[in-house]
């Protein structure tokens, strides 16, 4: 039995603990917007937070997390409020979408950290999010408007 | 203006002429409207709504759903297709409910003959056909108010989801559509003209953004049925092998394994979960036969294409998809009259589609029907695929198309979906299968490698007096339908309608099969062809000491659409005018009955390649949607540029090498260079943009480093050359 919280909401999980933390999301707690990928921590579909730090969940074991807080995309706001989703939609970033949580992810957890990300911060800290659609262009924009929605919601 | 009198042919007869039969071979028996009650992509959904036509129904709460019968991979038809009906509806799009259509004969693309998304023509074939959907239902539902009112219908008029009468009588289509639904649909609609356009031409938000950054976007791999199980396939590591003897014990005694399952050229495991099923699947031990392939190397497969390259092509100057002005000539005599002659070969490997979502199926069958959730380009295809494997009939099959996580054309292959169906007959149960990312690299329908061979001669003014091409490929169509008596299918795009001044052009083709199946990818044979075209086009400028640039506007003089779309790439990219140590390439392309012309700018240093930007120009006639034709283009030169630098499928011992996306490299956002596209107005109808942006890409970059270097890269990928 492995506790720990999704999304706020405490969880036991009483399954082989060697399961990585993305199939114990999809396949026993029902959330599905984290998206299998590569399975090697090669292309990002899968991030999510871990204690606040953007991790892979396809090679993070459900034995690690005991005591641990997982924030996945469902858990970012209930409204799409969040500034980056914001800025996602007001760029119309997704094309076929199927990444973009993986993206998401990795850029919330890059604005947590760094609030004014250049470009090169957000070339290296989004290097690790593979799109096959080609959505890098507007991921990037995105991330700077989303920074900027930030620094509103602060300074109001 | 119509588009021939533009100067644009339309093209791609091949493809479409393929995706017609096929069509017809995997339809069966292809039943009209969905069932009363059963809605595919919303289900549970209960709804009072009343159908006005095959892609609009109207609730009784004023909800508006729009059937879309073309798969949404990313390219924007769930918001393109449900903007032509709403024009003409006089809706607000944003207030649209979009569901997948299920299979049916009203859903054909009558341009690919079947329910097919491919070709880049979704909104080309949409493109009176919704309009006109959405004028009738407009009118139904001012006849209807008129009925209600006892008015004539031309006292009132349809805005904002309401009718309007005199005197200030309003009703919502809500109130009107049972009423209206059994109205004679109108014959004859008067269409908007281009100025009345409250909705096509802007750039709206796309309908499926909101679900598609909180989760709730529902592809093949998120989908949930009560009581399913999940499944695991192990596939012969040597591609065309088949299982031979099967040990399971191991696997059967893990947790959760409900079931292994041999195939003939597969097995399958079923777990209550996927990771269960997955690790059953690595402990199963299986003898693999591995059949004809079992030495199958790049070497072997590069023997055969330039032991094909050999023969003499088929000439392709009698078929109908060659345009009539490039007939007639005598080029080979040209050629030996020639002042000064060129020829090179240029060489493209097998590459993967690489779809972020890998291959997945969910099937529930029963004893009367099936059930099909996937994510597919062919509803009618995956229908009669997945009738075979349940032993029923294609109409008692169901296929509920889900959004889909790419498709570049590997979504057009059905060769994930009878598993899943097997699976779930056999346990009775729903069974999710997903292939591993390893499974779906080694184990897709790759692009087919090509050889392409160009001769060309100049008089001694300088003057192209003939140009030939030799293709030697496999064939894609030939697997899907052997009655296929047209060879030229799918290999002859863009170089159909070589588009260059040349009193002699010749084409042939040979057919060189390679042992292992290849299959349709983004832009299909337009990018090999544009690499061939665009790379020599460049090659003999260099020959005659021209500009590139000035070469391209010489040979398409007269040529109006098409020179626009140079001389705005000219001045778009800065022609001429890259700063001190950049270097610049064009290329060009008529296609999908669209003009595009691309500028890279690059520079090399030490031999390591830096691409600083892309610059695209695209005259695709009339835009629906201007924000999404953007992202597409730059979609498509982010997938150009991955598999020019990179894409390289190799065999060792019929075992593709590349696994994952270690060894098989694309483009991430740190390497991606400024984008910057444009779009020309235009008042053509619209072409398309799916695949457009891809072929350019190629040529334009070795282009760009043969100016930066001297170095003609004529064979991809990039990344095997040095440039130093």
């Amino acid at each position: 039995m492995v506790r720990f919280t999704v999304n706020g909401q405490q969880q036991s999980v009483d399954i082989d603990a060697d399961t990585p933390l993305l199939w114990v999301l999809r396949d026993h707690l029902g959330l599905t917007g984290t998206k299998y990928g590569c399975g090697q921590a090669l292309c990002g579909a899968c991030t999510v937070h871990v204690d606040g730090a953007g991790v892979r969940s396809c090679l993070l074991l459900l034995k690690a997390l005991e005591g641990k807080s997982v924030v996945t995309i469902e858990g970012l706001s209930k409204d799409r409020s969040h500034a980056v989703q914001r800025a996602w939609i007001e760029l119309d970033v997704p094309q076929c979408g199927y990444c973009q949580s993986g993206q998401i992810m990795s850029a919330v957890a890059l604005l947590r950290d760094n609030p004014a990300p250049s470009d090169d911060d957000i070339n290296a800290a989004l290097a690790g999010n593979i799109c096959r659609c080609g959505t890098y262009a507007r991921i990037r924009k995105a991330i700077h408007r989303a920074a900027e929605l930030l620094r509103g919601a602060q300074s109001s | 203006m119509s588009i021939r009198s533009r100067g644009i042919r339309p093209t791609d007869h091949s493809r479409r002429k393929f995706l017609q039969r096929t069509a017809q071979l995997g339809g069966g028996l292809v039943f009209a409207l969905a069932l009363p009650g059963i809605q595919s992509g919303s289900r549970g959904a209960a709804l009072s709504s009343s159908q006005l036509n095959a892609w609009l129904r109207i609730g009784s709460d004023d909800s508006i759903t729009i059937l879309v019968d073309r798969s949404e991979m990313g390219q924007g038809v769930y918001t393109a297709l449900p903007t032509l009906i709403a024009e003409e509806l006089e809706v607000d799009p944003s207030h649209i409910n979009v569901v997948a259509a299920p299979v049916g004969e009203p859903y054909v693309n009558v341009l690919n003959g079947g329910q097919v998304t491919g070709t880049s023509n979704s909104v080309p074939e949409a493109w009176e056909k919704l309009r006109k959907a959405g004028a009738q239902a407009r009118s139904m539902l001012i006849a209807a108010a008129a009925r209600r009112w006892h008015v004539d219908p031309a006292t009132c008029r349809a805005s904002s989801g309401t009718v309007i009468g005199a005197q200030g009588k309003v009703a919502r289509y809500g109130q009107l559509a049972e009423a209206a639904s059994k109205l004679p649909v109108p014959k004859d609609v008067a269409l908007k003209s281009p100025e009345e356009f409250r909705l096509i031409g802007k750039p709206l938000a796309r309908l499926d953004t909101p679900s598609k950054v909180d989760g709730s976007a529902e592809f093949g791999l998120d989908v949930k049925l009560p009581g399913m199980l999940h499944a695991a396939i192990a596939l012969s590591p040597v591609l065309g092998g088949k299982v031979g003897s099967v040990d399971s014990a191991a696997a059967l005694a893990l947790p959760g394994v409900r079931r292994v399952l041999p195939t003939e050229s597969a097995v399958i495991v079923v777990a209550e979960h996927f990771w269960q099923a997955k690790k059953a699947r690595d402990a199963l031990r299986i003898d693999w036969q591995p059949g004809p392939n079992a030495t199958l190397d790049n070497a072997a497969i590069w023997a055969r294409i330039n032991e094909g390259a050999t023969r003499p092509g088929l000439s392709a100057l009698a078929s109908d998809d060659v345009d009539a002005a490039l007939k007639g000539g005598h080029a080979t005599e040209a050629l030996k009259g020639a002042a000064k002659t060129f020829a090179a070969v240029y060489e493209l490997p097998l590459v993967a589609h690489a779809t972020m979502e890998p291959m997945n199926c969910t099937a529930d069958v029963k004893a009367d029907r099936c059930d099909v959730y996937v994510g597919t380009q062919v509803q009618q295809l995956t229908q009669a695929a997945a009738a075979e494997a349940a032993g029923l009939k294609a109409a008692q099959v169901n296929v509920h198309t889900t959004l889909l996580g790419g498709g570049f054309g590997r979504r057009l292959e059905v060769d994930f979906v009878p598993a899943a169906v097997t699976a779930s007959k056999v346990v009775g149960a729903p069974v999710k299968l997903i292939w591993t990312r390893e499974d779906d690299m080694t184990h897709d329908v790759y692009r087919p490698p090509a050889r392409e061979a160009v001769s060309a001669g100049l008089d001694e003014h300088g003057k192209l007096t003939a140009w030939m091409l030799h293709i030697t490929s496999p064939s894609i169509t030939a697997r899907f339908d052997p009655t296929n008596k047209d060879p030229f299918d799918s290999v002859i795009e863009y170089v159909q309608n070589f588009p260059y001044a040349v009193s002699n052009f010749d084409l042939s083709y040979t057919r060189q099969e390679i042992g292992i199946d290849v299959g349709y990818l983004r832009s299909v044979s337009h990018a090999p062809n544009c690499f061939a075209i665009e790379s020599s086009i460049d090659e003999i400028a260099a020959l005659i000491s021209k500009d590139p640039l000035q070469l391209r506007k010489e040979l398409l003089a007269g040529k109006s659409r098409h020179l626009q779309v140079l001389d705005a790439i000219a001045e778009r990219a800065g022609w001429g005018h890259a700063v001190k140590g950049r270097y610049q390439g064009l290329a060009f392309m008529e296609g999908y009955t669209s003009c595009i012309a691309q500028v890279a700018e690059v520079s090399v240093e030490d031999g390591e390649l830096k691409i600083h930007k892309i610059t695209c120009v695209i005259d695709c006639g009339q835009t629906v949607n201007p924000r999404i034709v953007e992202s597409q283009l730059e979609s498509g030169i982010v997938y150009g540029l991955s598999a020019a630098l990179w894409g390289d499928i190799t065999l060792r011992g019929g075992r593709v090498q590349q696994r994952n996306f270690n060894d098989y490299r694309v483009l991430r956002l740190d390497e991606t260079p400024a984008l910057e596209v444009h779009i020309l107005p235009s008042d053509a109808k619209p072409g398309g943009i799916g695949e457009t942006g891809v072929p350019p890409v190629a040529p334009a970059l070795c282009n760009a480093i043969f100016a930066a270097t001297g170095k003609r890269v004529r064979s991809l990928p990039i990344a095997a050359h040095k440039l130093i």
